[in-house]
């Protein structure tokens, strides 16, 4: 299963500030953990919201809304995707992490199986389509 | 916490520390199979004392420990040379100064290099493939025995059967717990892929059985693949087989059908495909294709999986491309399915008739007899240039050879599509 593993924002990375090169260093090796373990797919930083924008949808209507956005603890300044066997071993991962405030939310991704019918048409289309070519295997 | 949970997470610290405990134990003790036992019973320590104690702040460190004393009471208990003994302690010690004097920095360093040695044992030439299999996923993927046995679809008692004989053979070969020497790696390394790719291809095409694909066996394979690549970053064929592995499951999702049934490559929806996945295999491919492995088997496999990867409409495929991909393929590792895979290739480049020219000439090919793809393969050109009453009979004969409940279904599902239809010719 993937997890993605969300880094909430704080005051300080809502201001721009730079995490210290200690905390690079260690995030640094956090990660190369994660990579040598095969654990990491993805994972990015994401710059202060006075860089980001908003949509807000209302029936037809869109509104874009330029950035900064308050409440900073409930913002996203970073994320990981990671392919563990269970959300458990996704915590052991999340809880080494050299993090020392702050909070990570840690998110199953859905996989095909958890769609169950939502998805039916939609193969249903590709099954049919499926007898009519070729047998090149996948 | 209650009982379960704690199970669970520590079933997850298993998943996370069991290989690199072992590996180390294994260059402690210069043991396998003696690295394994210490580190079960550890974990049964664990078992028994976590749910009351919680689980330690580093529990891997916790687990080493406690296998390590484990060491020290076998060893006195068996009464093994002193000299074994002698030798032991001074190694522990010797580690504990070293740990002392840079912060325990040394054993992570050393651990990409036990951990290799460990994957080169598991998957040693003095084992049988099966038995490679199972030590690779016990040791290397913490799966248990059961776990092992359910994927395979094989009694447990097989595999533990497996997995105490091949402990067995590494005691009486006396195989020393190292990396092979120059002369013997790249044959070694050749071993392992192919361990991990069999491992793969047994979830991702189940050879038996009602289920299409169990994309836990992927998943471990894949794992397994990434981490070889980042112990033998300088290896372009495991980048290769990294890449391979890597575009095949990004169409995992595509392929089950609404009733599990597999929708070929050429059907699949190419918005359902996961292009995370198939960003990281053109990455793997290209990390391959720099260290000069560009024709390496399973570099080329994944060359041709990128060009499916690439099209994003089956009428986009660079089949020429392809055509010429599986021509190098075959020059590199002759065999009748890469053959069977050039007919395919060249009669979607070149039309039917050219793929099924070649396709007759495997049809007198022993290895291929009793093989449901060849059929099917045959039986589709044949559907193509019009001659539907051979293609019948083709599909007929595919449907009854495969072992896959889902794969005949399918194949029936085209043979009585083309019930209807007389020859077109």
């Amino acid at each position: 299963m993937r997890v993605m593993v969300l880094v909430k924002a704080s005051e300080e990375s809502e201001a721009g500030v730079m995490p210290s090169t200690e905390m690079l260093t260690e995030m640094g090796a956090y990660n190369e953990q994660l990579v040598k373990a095969g654990v990491m797919l993805a994972g990015e930083g994401l710059q202060a919201s006075n860089k980001g924008v908003r949509v807000y949808f209302s029936g037809k209507e869109r509104n874009v809304v330029d950035g900064p956005f308050t409440e900073a603890k409930e913002l996203i300044a970073g994320f990981w995707i990671w392919q563990v066997k269970s959300m458990e071993e996704a915590v052991e991962w999340a809880k080494r992490s050299p993090f020392q405030d702050g909070q990570l939310e840690l998110r199953q991704v859905f996989e095909t199986e958890d769609f169950g019918e939502e998805l039916t048409p939609d193969l249903r289309e590709q099954e049919d389509r499926m007898r009519t070519q070729t047998a090149a295997k996948a | 916490m209650t009982v379960p949970a704690i199970q669970r997470t520590i079933d997850a610290v298993w998943r996370i520390e069991s290989a690199r405990l072992i590996a180390a134990l294994a260059r402690l003790v210069g043991d396998v199979g003696l690295a394994e036992d210490l580190a079960q019973d550890a974990l049964v320590a664990a078992l028994e004392q976590w749910p009351d104690e919680g689980v330690p702040e580093r529990p891997g460190a916790w687990l080493m420990t406690v296998a390590k004393r484990r060491a020290i009471d076998r060893i006195r208990r068996d009464q093994v040379s002193a000299r074994k003994y002698a030798e032991l302690g001074r190694q522990l010690e010797a580690e504990q100064d070293q740990a002392a004097v840079d912060g325990g920095q040394t054993i992570v360093d050393d651990a990409g290099d036990d951990l290799l040695r460990l994957i080169f044992i598991a998957c040693h030439l003095a084992f049988s493939t099966e038995a490679r299999v199972a030590l690779t996923l016990r040791l290397l993927g913490g799966l248990t025995t059961a776990e092992i046995g359910r994927a395979f679809l094989t009694p447990e008692s097989t595999i533990a059967q497996r997995i105490v004989r091949a402990k067995r053979t590494l005691a009486a070969a006396n195989i020393p717990f190292e990396l092979p020497d120059a002369a013997a790696r790249n044959a070694r390394l050749s071993a392992v892929l192919a361990v991990i790719y069999l491992i793969f291809n047994e979830g991702y095409a189940a050879t038996a059985g009602e289920a299409w694909i169990r994309p836990d066996l992927c998943e471990d394979a894949l794992r397994l693949g990434r981490i070889l690549a980042e112990l033998t970053p300088r290896e372009p064929e495991v980048h290769g087989l990294v890449a391979l592995m890597e575009l095949q499951t990004s169409r995992l999702r595509a392929r089950p059908g609404p009733a599990g049934e597999p929708i070929l490559l050429l059907d699949q929806n190419s918005a359902r495909w996961d292009y995370l996945l198939i960003q990281r295999g053109l990455a793997a491919l290209q990390r391959a294709e720099k260290l000069g492995g560009a024709h390496g088997p399973y570099a080329l496999q994944a060359a041709i999986a990128a060009c499916h990867a690439r099209a994003r409409t089956a009428e986009a495929t660079d089949w020429q491309q392809i055509a010429a991909l599986y021509d190098a393929l075959a020059q590199l590792t002759p065999s009748p399915i890469v053959e069977l895979n050039r007919a395919v290739a060249l009669g979607m480049a070149y039309g039917p008739a050219v793929g099924l020219e070649l396709v007759d000439l495997l049809n007198t090919e022993p290895a291929l007899a009793g093989y449901h793809l060849l059929p099917s393969v045959r039986s589709d050109l044949l559907a193509r240039l019009g001659r539907n009453e051979e293609a019948r009979a083709e599909f007929a004969r595919a449907a009854a050879l495969t072992q896959n409940a889902r794969e005949r279904d399918l194949l029936l599902a085209r043979l009585h599509a083309l019930d209807a239809a007389p020859d077109s010719r």
